[in-house]
């Protein structure tokens, strides 16, 4: 498959008071390929909203670079590709302007490109709606008037209005209904083929990961500790910390598995992270070398990659 | 979120209900209505009684009232009713004026301080600070007290009633637009920080579309409030200023500079004195509760004031 | 504590120096300048002289250059002379400063004081006939001209009914405490009034908002009196908002001032800068409104202190 989005060594760092530096993201490299859903697994504060911003173009990385179809995205090549790269929030009642009707919300990307007529772009919005399964004479109405399900349909008819190759989609699912949480998240599989989409999924729940995602990577306190095709992933987890995440996930039927232990206490602040791997601190299987060392992504096989000194399955 | 999530009724038909149970926002309503008539009423009277706002008759100095001056003539024998409905007019219009020149610099401020934050709003706060701190009287008795020749302006200019209208404009506007400025910056930081905000940025919306489609009209309702409580506060600034003669300047009349010679006159006609204080009173009052009432009627959580 | 206070003086430091520039210039735009007023007392003087009077005062120096050379006499405390008073200016600025100083802290001592307790007895109940009555009242404080206010006044108390003398600080020849006291009643009542109405407001908004915080209502329940509980558990987190308005208020209160010392011929400082532009006396107007300036950053930077003061979560 062809890479639609190249992720290169990218950090995000914030200044923080007394002249120290929250370290979000921290020397990030993935890549998405063309019709393909990666995604982005981590406990909040791991840094994955952060690095979906950036993708989104909504945050600049403090250093390394996007690649979106093989161009490097810089001052002169992002105009071009925001219309190609949308976004879709968690929030549904924050993510429309509670001022704008529904027709003007979903075609304001093509607005602010200033793509077709005023007339054309009403066409496309109704298009969309009725591609979204909203009724038709919700164009005319305002954000307030619809629930939360809705209004998520309406947000991914918005990002849908301009064609885009790729979505963010961070965390989509997680302020709806459980009912209403499939129904969504089939829209957003039933678009994909349609549309022929790249999803870049923000989750932190695997179980919704794993009846939408190709691949997924973990990120713990800003780095990426694997990336692996979704079936090698859930099958045999490499990193201690993605082990403790699936056994997190409860599934009916099955009595919590635990597997050499939970891990204990919590994330420790990005502001002051661990030396070595940041994991060191609650890693059951933590020795001398993981707090001296920085352990690397190396690949395990062709579909998974760690950065662990001790990997899971490797004994 | 919404709180009419369940309603289909738009907002500013609820606005308008709740408006109108708020009873002395009601009565403040009907009261500038009033006023304004009032002071529109100069017209007709000019016209049909045939009084000059501007004629002395220093043969008719303090005449009582009568039918054809309804409340009498003043120090200078001119028709007091005609020149309390043509001062309101100067009146109401400065504090219109000076409120919409003042509120717009407030709310650019406001706005760019807010959106863009970092070094400008640093820059800009600190200045609106300073602003905030000065003694504005004072201040505006200086700025009413520069010489418009020194500034390059014509001295016929300098000396025409025009000029000391818009004089008085512009000094008020630009000394009393800190408070919104504030308010403007408050509200646009948290829409800033708004989803749909974020998501109009990530297809690629410049600074002033994202200010003119998803900022401003989402904090209009404060915006709206504010610029009502600052008309009635340009209103007395005008007032005083006037009074103390570095404002409206004679023989235009305003009801601050009415009041000019009245100080030296209570003894002698002290309903002079009483007219243009009372009806200032009573607009800002009526404009304060106005303000108080669109403050109900806009936020769902707000107390009830009777 | 130390870092902060070191650093706002700093800052109001730096504003004073911004407006001690602005204000220059403005004064250099008011009507005429100092020798207009030589050469209209002395017709014979030639241009030659002119031009000759103008290089010595430095006033054919650019604006920055005199600015300039003002600061660096100011900061040494020759703040120069008035033309009016015929006297340095401190000297006609210090007992000036007393007579507003006494004005403004008399007024505000009493508005605070009404104000608590007008603001408390209509928080007590939201929405009835008290809180109705204090709520009109207030509106008609901040509504009310201060200037009219005074007038009326006057008109009532002094030209009606003969109680109180309409101007001045005390009768000639008569210095006793009670002649002073007399004079004082009408300003003082004029500007605490004006005053009150906008800090009843603030103290009933913000007692309304605490009396129905949880910590208020654990104090109820624990058997508290209601006296107790409304003076001592709601009162001190009610204050937190209504100090800082009050003191930021001392801007207005100073305008305030301004008003009612030329309403009444009192001799303070608003009085004093008034009279000053009215007849171009160029230092005494630039010397007092930078005053005038500094009391209200000072007062500024004490309501951010007792701000710290008032609530503990604050650390300055």
């Amino acid at each position: 498959m062809s890479e639609l989005l190249g992720i290169d060594d990218v950090s995000v760092h914030f200044p923080a008071a007394g002249g120290r530096v929250v370290r979000a993201v921290e020397q990030v490299s993935l890549s998405i390929a063309a019709g393909e859903t990666l995604a982005l697994v981590g406990e909040s504060g791991s840094g994955k909203s952060t690095l979906g911003f950036a993708v989104a173009g909504l945050q600049a990385p403090t250093s390394g670079g996007l690649r979106f179809e093989g161009v490097p995205l810089t001052a002169s090549t992002w105009p071009a590709a925001r219309r190609k790269i949308q976004i879709v929030f968690q929030d549904p009642f924050g993510a429309l302007d509670p001022r704008m009707p529904i027709s003007s919300i979903i075609a304001e990307p093509l607005l602010i490109q200033r793509i077709g007529t005023a007339e054309s772009r009403r066409a496309r919005a109704a298009e969309l709606v009725a591609q979204v399964g909203l009724p038709r004479d919700a164009l005319n109405r305002y954000p307030h008037e619809f629930s939360g399900g809705q209004r998520q349909r309406i947000a991914i008819a918005r990002a849908l209005s301009p064609a885009p190759r790729l979505i963010v989609a961070d965390e989509p699912l997680s302020a709806l209904d459980v009912s209403i949480q499939s129904q969504v998240l089939n829209l957003m599989k039933e678009v994909q083929e349609t549309h022929a989409l790249s999803y870049l999924f923000i989750s932190h729940d695997l179980a919704v990961v794993n009846h939408l995602v190709d691949r997924v990577a973990v990120l713990y306190l800003g780095r990426l500790v694997e990336v692996a095709d979704r079936a090698a992933l859930f099958a045999a987890p490499a990193h201690h910390y993605t082990r403790a995440l699936l056994d997190a996930v409860p599934r009916i039927g099955r009595r919590r598995a635990r597997h050499g232990g939970t891990i204990k206490g919590e994330m420790p602040s990005p502001l002051n992270p661990p030396s070595g791997c940041v994991f060191h601190t609650r890693c059951p299987r933590a020795e001398a070398l993981c707090g001296a060392e920085v352990p690397v992504l190396r690949a395990l096989s062709d579909v998974q990659s760690v950065a662990c000194h001790f990997p899971l399955g490797s004994e | 979120m919404s709180e009419f999530a369940d309603v289909a009724i738009g907002v500013w038909t609820l606005r308008w209900r709740r408006f109108r149970r708020h009873r002395t926002g009601m009565a403040s309503l009907f009261i500038l209505g009033v006023l304004v008539a009032f002071v529109l009423a100069a017209f007709p009277l000019q016209y049909f009684m045939g009084i000059d706002p501007d004629v002395t008759d220093l043969f008719a100095r303090f005449d009582p009232p009568s039918a054809q001056h309804l409340l009498g003539m003043d120090e200078a024998g001119r028709d007091v009713l005609i020149r309390l409905m043509i001062g309101g007019q100067i009146s109401l219009l400065v504090g219109v004026l000076a409120t919409l020149v003042g509120g717009i610099i407030g709310v650019l401020v406001g706005v760019a301080a807010g959106y863009f934050g970092g070094r400008l709003d640093g820059v800009l706060m600190r200045f609106t600070d300073g602003m905030i701190a000065l003694p504005l009287l004072p201040l505006l008795i200086v700025l009413g007290a520069i010489d418009l020749t020194k500034l390059g302006f014509s001295s016929d200019f300098a000396h025409s009633g025009a000029a000391g209208f818009w004089r008085i404009v512009v000094i008020i506007s630009i000394v009393d637009w800190t408070a919104i400025a504030r308010l403007v910056r408050a509200a646009t930081l948290q829409i800033r920080e708004r989803d749909y905000v974020r998501a109009a940025r990530a297809s690629g919306g410049s600074a002033l579309y994202m200010m003119g489609t998803h900022i401003l009209p989402n904090i209009a309702t404060p915006i709206i409030v504010s610029f009502t409580l600052t008309v009635g506060r340009v209103i007395l600034f005008e007032s005083v200023l006037s009074f103390l003669g570095f404002g409206v300047v004679p023989p235009t009349p305003s009801w601050g500079n009415m009041l000019n010679n009245a100080q030296e006159l209570v003894t002698t006609a002290p309903a002079l004195a009483v007219y243009p204080g009372l009806l200032i009173f009573v607009t800002v009052i009526a404009v304060n509760f106005l303000g108080d009432g669109l403050q109900h009627a806009f936020d769902p959580r707000s107390e009830r004031t009777p | 504590m130390g870092r902060f206070i070191l650093r706002r003086s700093l800052q109001a430091l730096l504003v004073l120096l911004v407006m001690s520039f602005v204000i220059y210039n403005l004064i250099g735009l008011m009507p005429g300048d100092p020798l207009d007023v030589m050469i209209a007392s002395n017709p014979g003087a030639t241009p030659e002289v002119v031009a000759r009077l103008r290089a010595i005062y430095g006033l054919d120096q650019p604006i920055l250059y005199r600015y300039a050379h003002w600061l660096w006499a100011a900061v040494q405390c020759d703040l120069g002379f008035s033309r009016t008073h015929s006297q340095p200016v401190l000297e006609v600025l210090a007992p000036a400063l007393w007579v507003t100083c006494k004005l403004m802290l008399i007024s505000f001592v009493i508005s605070v004081i009404l104000s608590l307790m007008l603001g408390i007895s209509a928080a007590l109940k939201p929405g009835g006939i008290v809180d109705g009555l204090v709520s009109l009242g207030a509106f008609a404080g901040i509504s009310v001209p201060v200037f009219w206010l005074a007038l009326m006044m006057i008109l009532i108390f002094a030209v009606k009914l003969h109680w109180l003398p309409a101007s001045g600080i005390s009768n000639v020849g008569d210095g006793s405490f009670r002649d002073h006291f007399v004079h004082l009643i009408m300003p003082v009542a004029t500007l605490a009034l004006a005053n009150t109405g906008g800090f009843t407001r603030f103290v009933r908004a913000s007692m309304i908002e605490t009396l129905r915080m949880d910590h208020v209502r654990t104090a109820r329940a624990k058997g508290n009196s209601e006296g107790r509980v409304v003076l001592v558990h709601a009162l001190r987190n009610a204050m937190i908002p209504v100090v800082t308005v009050m003191a930021l208020s001392f801007g207005t209160l100073f305008s305030g001032a301004l008003l009612t010392e030329t309403m009444f011929a009192q001799p303070g400082m608003g009085k004093m800068i008034y009279d000053s532009i009215l007849s171009n006396d160029f230092n005494l107007a630039l010397s007092g409104l930078l005053f005038a300036t500094l009391v209200t950053l000072a007062s500024n930077l004490m309501a951010d202190l007792a701000y710290g003061w008032l609530d503990p979560r604050i650390t300055l």
